[in-house]
């Protein structure tokens, strides 16, 4: 009964396999060479010189910390192709030489699906975790780090690179210091959560042609560009913190091209410019707080049927930078720290609108030269007498009944 | 002229208006360090009074003092004096006494609060740009002053003369960049704003704020210039050269006038 049981659980579980310098299995080549489909190899902790390491069956991996995976910039780490079922926890890579013709990463998953990718920790790497034509994946618990000193954005990869995949579940990751923190392209019905992307070269979260995404409670922080979403529909972007991306083209977000998306609840601290919009059609932006950016929405150009609703604008230098017809674009209900109208109904809507297009914004989208008279006396003057008296800024870009009171607590510590 | 000055140090710092201007600068100081969350905002919120303030305080000073000592002037320039080391003498006294003003008043703030941590280079630039600025405008109401006698007639020219640079200039600068902005005009841009002392302080701190990045395309042509420590020298050494023209033009009036 018991052996019965145990050939059972055998045949059920699969075995194990413990790869160790001083095992019979040295190599974590040899312990996947070796494994029958749905074994476990088992990586005890060493650091172990192996590179390009092919995993075609369906295996669990599971390494010791201490476990390093050192490709000594000789080629890649792991390969994970026409497979299911895999599962690599735990292991630590590092050192992937940067090469102009292949994709050279730590891990690289093609053609597979069910597979999971979690808590590894990936160092100085070329691309990080890349995946193509894969589905039904996670990503969790990874830590990402390179250094982009010395490096330029032809010369450094992706943290996460997704290319044509679909249903992939990427959460709690922390990308540091590569070009794009997070990249998607041709990527859909996927959920990103929960991920820290901080003090990338390029984007801290990169979308390009893909759709029906959620990313929501993420962090993206001191990006080279922020964080950019194009050519893409139907994005909920909720609860994440775009801050202190800082810098003459650094945007907190990037919308290129993007329609029928929700972006609410986010926080936009201390951007140059928290949203630049590019091309954004009927998508609703609400409950976002905006403090202290240089623009907080600036619309460049093809925005339609937009709507912001009772989003927090504070402290920004320039509030909305607007020019052209109103498209149908509207702004209702949200908190100006620059108004000062009065509510003598007592509703907490002011019961004058707001024009949150000043004059100099409206000068500078002009004449970008002008900007110089940044803090100038006579701006003020200017931005003054044409808020009571509109003439060259559009009227119809009005908030009819601004809210007195900010909807969140607005601090700008984050 | 040494004795000049102090004479005029000593004479203001006991008027009640040269208190009154410390005092402004302290309560303000004091208020936007207290109210403020942000040191970057707080900064900026200075900046906005300072490039106001100075040169307006410098002009009342400089024109107010002017008629207010001129029985004081004759009696000096009966002495054996070269007769310029009078008039340069007063203007450095109110330049110095101004300077003394903006430094209590505001650094005090500063220090008291910690303020100048991680601020000190930005906050001590603010401190001697607003000095400069004094000094020019103090230097400009005097030149002012020494073209007539008609008291009225004399603090009208300082108040048109400060009135042009601080806000009519800037609106002919936006005009000219608006008929010309088809032309690449970021260089222009940059001359204008040498031209004119509370534009080229303007400039000089927004450059060393993190609110420089707001400039984009202009702030790199002016980055390329000014934000190499070459151009930040060459810049602030445009300011301290602007005291050349009060000077001249005092030297040159005190020497034709007839007193």
């Amino acid at each position: 009964m018991v052996a019965g049981l145990s050939i059972l659980s055998w045949v059920v579980y699969g075995a194990t396999l413990e790869v160790c310098p001083t095992c019979s299995i040295r190599t974590i080549r040899e312990g996947v060479r070796l494994a029958q489909p749905h074994d476990t190899v088992w990586v005890r902790p060493a650091r172990y010189t192996e590179w390009d390491v092919p995993i075609d069956k369906p295996l669990t991996i599971i390494a010791d910390s201490g476990a390093i995976l050192d490709v000594q910039f000789r080629g890649q780490g792991l390969i994970i192709h026409n497979v299911d079922s895999v599962t690599v926890i735990g292991l630590a890579i590092r050192n992937i030489a940067f090469s102009s013709l292949e994709e050279l990463s730590a891990v690289t998953v093609l053609n597979a699906r069910y597979f999971r990718l979690l808590n590894l920790r990936i160092d100085s790497v070329f691309f990080g975790i890349l995946v193509e034509h894969s589905v039904h994946g996670e990503i969790a618990h990874c830590v990402i780090r390179s250094s982009t000193s010395g490096h330029d954005e032809a010369t450094m990869g992706n943290g996460i690179h997704l290319w044509k995949s679909d249903s992939i579940h990427i959460h709690h990751n922390y990308i540091e210091g590569m070009r794009d923190g997070i990249y998607f392209e041709f990527v859909t019905a996927s959920l990103i959560e929960h991920n820290t992307s901080v003090g990338n070269l390029r984007y801290g979260l990169h979308f390009m042609f893909s759709n029906n995404d959620v990313y929501q409670y993420n962090w993206f922080e001191r990006n080279g560009a922020g964080v950019a979403v194009m050519f893409s529909r139907n994005i909920q972007m909720l609860h994440n913190t775009f801050i202190h991306n800082w810098g003459m083209s650094a945007y907190g977000l990037l919308l290129k091209e993007i329609y029928d998306g929700v972006i609410q609840h986010n926080r936009f601290i201390r951007n140059t410019t928290a949203i630049r919009i590019e091309g954004s059609t009927r998508i609703h932006y609400e409950y976002n707080v905006f403090i202290d950016n240089g623009w907080a929405v600036s619309f460049v150009g093809g925005a339609y049927d937009n709507f912001f609703f009772r989003n927090d604008f504070s402290g920004n230098s320039f509030d909305v930078a607007y020019f052209g017809r109103p498209n149908n674009n509207r702004f209702m209900e949200n908190y100006w720290s620059k108004y000062s109208g009065y509510d003598l109904d007592r509703d907490s809507l002011g019961d004058v609108p707001y024009r949150p297009v000043g004059l100099f914004t409206y000068l500078t989208m002009q004449v970008p030269e002008t900007v110089v008279l940044l803090y100038s006396f006579l701006i003020r003057i200017l931005d003054l007498a044409e808020r009571l008296f509109p003439v060259l800024t559009p009227v119809e870009i009005q908030d009819p009944r601004p809210r007195l009171y900010p909807w969140h607590s607005l601090s700008s510590e984050a | 002229m040494g004795q000049i000055i102090l004479y005029v140090i000593r004479d203001l710092v006991r008027s009640r208006w040269t208190l009154a201007y410390t005092l402004f600068y302290l309560l303000v100081g004091f208020g936007v360090l207290l109210m403020g969350r942000d040191p970057a905002r707080a900064m900026v919120t200075f900046l906005q009074i300072v490039l106001i303030l100075t040169p307006l305080m410098g002009t009342l000073f400089g024109i107010m003092y002017y008629y207010a000592t001129r029985d004081f002037q004759e009696l000096l320039l009966a002495q054996p004096l070269p007769r310029t080391h009078v008039l340069l003498g007063q203007w450095v006294g109110i330049a110095l006494s101004l300077g003394v003003s903006l430094l209590v008043g505001l650094g005090t703030p500063f220090v008291v609060s910690g303020f100048g941590v991680g601020y000190s280079l930005v906050a001590a630039t603010l401190l001697g740009v607003g000095m400069l600025l004094g000094a020019i405008f103090a230097g400009l109401a005097l030149s002012m002053g020494l073209l007539t006698d008609h008291r009225i007639q004399g603090f009208g020219m300082a108040l048109i003369l400060w009135l042009f640079l601080a806000v009519v200039y800037d609106g002919l600068v936006l005009a000219l960049l608006m008929i010309l902005r088809d032309y690449p005009v970021e260089k222009l841009a940059l001359v204008l704003t040498f031209l004119n002392p509370i534009d080229l302080a303007r400039i000089l701190l927004i450059m060393q704020m993190d609110v420089s990045a707001l400039l984009g395309y202009t702030g790199a042509v002016f980055r390329e210039f000014l934000g190499a420590s070459r151009g930040m020298v060459a810049s602030a050494g445009a300011l301290v050269l602007w005291l050349a023209i009060p000077a001249i033009l005092i030297v040159w009036r005190v020497r034709r006038r007839d007193f």
